[in-house]
This record gives structure tokens, C-alpha cells and sequence, in this order.
């Protein structure tokens, strides 16, 4: 199984070690900061402290956090609410495929590993030339933000009174800046960027018509359109 | 009651398709079709994410200090700058940009 896969193990040309934990560390420390940010905004939200520490300890994927306590916030009922966190949770499946390719991990592990699976371990696994560092950057990524996420979920929400208007602190803005620290190494080639372009329209085009969580989901057919636009273009035989 | 009950749904359902991801057997993947799928859809989920938090206040779309602070991110990226420094960027000139009335 392992074998059929592009990868091979530790190869000279792969990365150091340490190259690797230092990327994956500074993911996983920048982005687990911003678990203050949840903290504060679910707590801000009505929240209790221990309904907020449940979402970051349980849930663990911070656009679904988010978008949860906004939803709850706003007076949602809470299937309603969980399913919009739900809808932009499913893109963590997406990156399950591909991960569970790269990281080629025992089934009896996979359980464990699951709950990782996340934008910015994904990020950073992928971004590694051999299964050795591909292993390194998702063990070391999950592990320093699930800690720090957790703990700055919790002084978030410990905080939340202490500091008034999180808005006017800017923290609403560290969203964002991830996803897009996140996006840029990503869009090399035309056919990315092409993708990128149309989920971007599509994501702000359907906001305002469709319910919360959905126009991402949307947004995300982008891919196979691309594909399919760039397959008819380049013939029968462009297609690899 | 009601939020315990939003938690609950969203942990479970949200752990559920981290571990289906994991789970799909390693035949349907070699399939160069949906190797290129399954690089491309989180582009197109990253972009739409990114743009939404910038852009959305609820279900309108507004322009305010948010884009400045991302706009800062995008150069700080373009600069290549450690990923720290990326956020931090964007969180300085988005309050920056609101002390100044923005």
C-alpha cells in the first residue's frame, strides 16, 4: 500500500529535520496564539468557560469554532447553528485524503491522527518532500497548536471582561491572515490560481443568498470547474 | 441546554469527516483525477475562507479596517516574512487602522 505511493522514505535530498519542526513549529505556535482570539469572541458570545474550552478541546477546527459561536450568537437554533460549522468542517476531509496518502499511517493510528487533520497541519505536511519530514511537520504542526489552541482558548475566555472590545484590538483580522499564510504557497501554477479566483467570487457572490457555511461549500466546486474548463481546452488528450 | 447540544453535534460531525478522510482506501487515490482534485479543493476552500472573514459582516459584505490588515498579511507574504510576523502584521494595521477612525 505504502509502496504504490509517489513518496519514499528518508531520501538524502529530503529536508533536515530540524528545517522541518521550525516551519511546523512556527505554524503551530502563530496559529495557536490566535486561539486567544476564540477564546475572547466565544466568551464575548455568552459562552461559558467551559462550553468554550469543550469547543477547542472537542471540535478543534477554528473556522468551525467560529462560525458555531457566531451562529449561536445570533440567536440560531442549534442544529442550525452545528450545521454551518459542520459545512465548513467538511473541507478537513479533503485534506484527510491527501494526507492519509503522504502520511501512509497504520489504521490502528488513523483514530488518533484524526482529530490533527486540519487546515494548517495539512499545510505544512504537504509542503514536505519526503513521507520522513511529511510525518515530522504534522506530528510537530498538531501537536504545538493543539496545546497552545487549547490554552489560549482558555485566557482568551479568562480575559474576554479585561479587555473590552476585542474589535478595536484588531484580533478579528488573524482569521484571515492565516487562511491567506496559508493559501499563498499554494497558488504556483495558473490552474491554482484560476480556482482560487472563482471561489473567491463565488464565496462572496453566495454570502448574502445562501445560509451560513454553505457558500464555502459552494465555493469549493470551483476545483472540479477548473478542471473541467481546462480538460475540454486541452482536448481529450490533456487530461492526466 | 441548547448550546451543549449545538457542541455536541458540531464535535462529533466535525471529528467524523476528519476521520473519513483519513479512512478512504489508498486505491481510490492513485486515480490521477482525484490526486489533482484533492490538491485543488483546498485552494479553492482556503481562498473562499480568506475572503469571507475579510469581507463578511454576518451575511453583508463591507469594506472596513479588516481589508487593510490582510492587505498588510499579503505583503508581509510577499516580502516572505516568517508566518508570526504575517498574522501580527495584520492585527496591528487592522487596530491601527480603527484607532485612526477607520
Amino acid at each position: 500500500m505504502a509502496e504504490q505511493t509517489a513518496l519514499t522514505d528518508i531520501r538524502p535530498e529530503g529536508r533536515p529535520d530540524a528545517a522541518v519542526v521550525r516551519d511546523a513549529l512556527g505554524v503551530g505556535v502563530a496559529v495557536g496564539l490566535s486561539g486567544f482570539a476564540f477564546g475572547v469572541t466565544s466568551a464575548g458570545s455568552g459562552l461559558t468557560l467551559w462550553q468554550t474550552c469543550a469547543l477547542s478541546l472537542l471540535v478543534f477546527t477554528g473556522a468551525s469554532q467560529f462560525a458555531l459561536v457566531g451562529a449561536l450568537a445570533a440567536g440560531g437554533n442549534p442544529f442550525t447553528a452545528a450545521a454551518g460549522a459542520f459545512f465548513l468542517g467538511v473541507r478537513n476531509a479533503f485534506y484527510g485524503l491527501r494526507l492519509s496518502q503522504l502520511l501512509a499511517l497504520p489504521r490502528a493510528v488513523r483514530p488518533f491522527a484524526a482529530q490533527w487533520v486540519i487546515d494548517e497541519t495539512a499545510a505544512v505536511a504537504l509542503a514536505q518532500p519526503t513521507r520522513r519530514s511529511v510525518r515530522i511537520g504534522f506530528a510537530v504542526t498538531g501537536l504545538s497548536l493543539y496545546v497552545l489552541w487549547n490554552l489560549t482558548t482558555l485566557l482568551g475566555a479568562l480575559g474576554a471582561e479585561a479587555i473590552g472590545d476585542t474589535a478595536a484590538w484588531g484580533l478579528d483580522a488573524a482569521g484571515p491572515a492565516v487562511f491567506l499564510a496559508l493559501l499563498a504557497p499554494m497558488l504556483r501554477g495558473g490552474t491554482e490560481r484560476a480556482v482560487a479566483g472563482l471561489a473567491v467570487l463565488l464565496g462572496l457572490g453566495l454570502l448574502p443568498v445562501l445560509p451560513a457555511g454553505l457558500p464555502v461549500l459552494v465555493a469549493a466546486l470551483a476545483a472540479p470547474v477548473v478542471l473541467w474548463v481546462r480538460g475540454r481546452r486541452e482536448g481529450p488528450e490533456g487530461e492526466r | 441546554m441548547n448550546v451543549w447540544i449545538a457542541i455536541g453535534v458540531t464535535a462529533v460531525s466535525c471529528y467524523a469527516v476528519k476521520l473519513a478522510g483519513l479512512l478512504v482506501p489508498a486505491g481510490v487515490l492513485e486515480r490521477p483525477l482525484v490526486k489533482r482534485l484533492a490538491a485543488l479543493l483546498p485552494v479553492a476552500l482556503l481562498a473562499a475562507l480568506t475572503a469571507q472573514q475579510t469581507f463578511a459582516d454576518g451575511r453583508a459584505l463591507v469594506l472596513d479596517a479588516r481589508a487593510a490588515g490582510v492587505a498588510a498579511a499579503a505583503v508581509a507574504l510577499f516580502l516572505r516574512a516568517p508566518f508570526l510576523l504575517v498574522v501580527a502584521a495584520a492585527v496591528v494595521v487592522t487596530a491601527g487602522v480603527r484607532a485612526i477612525g477607520g
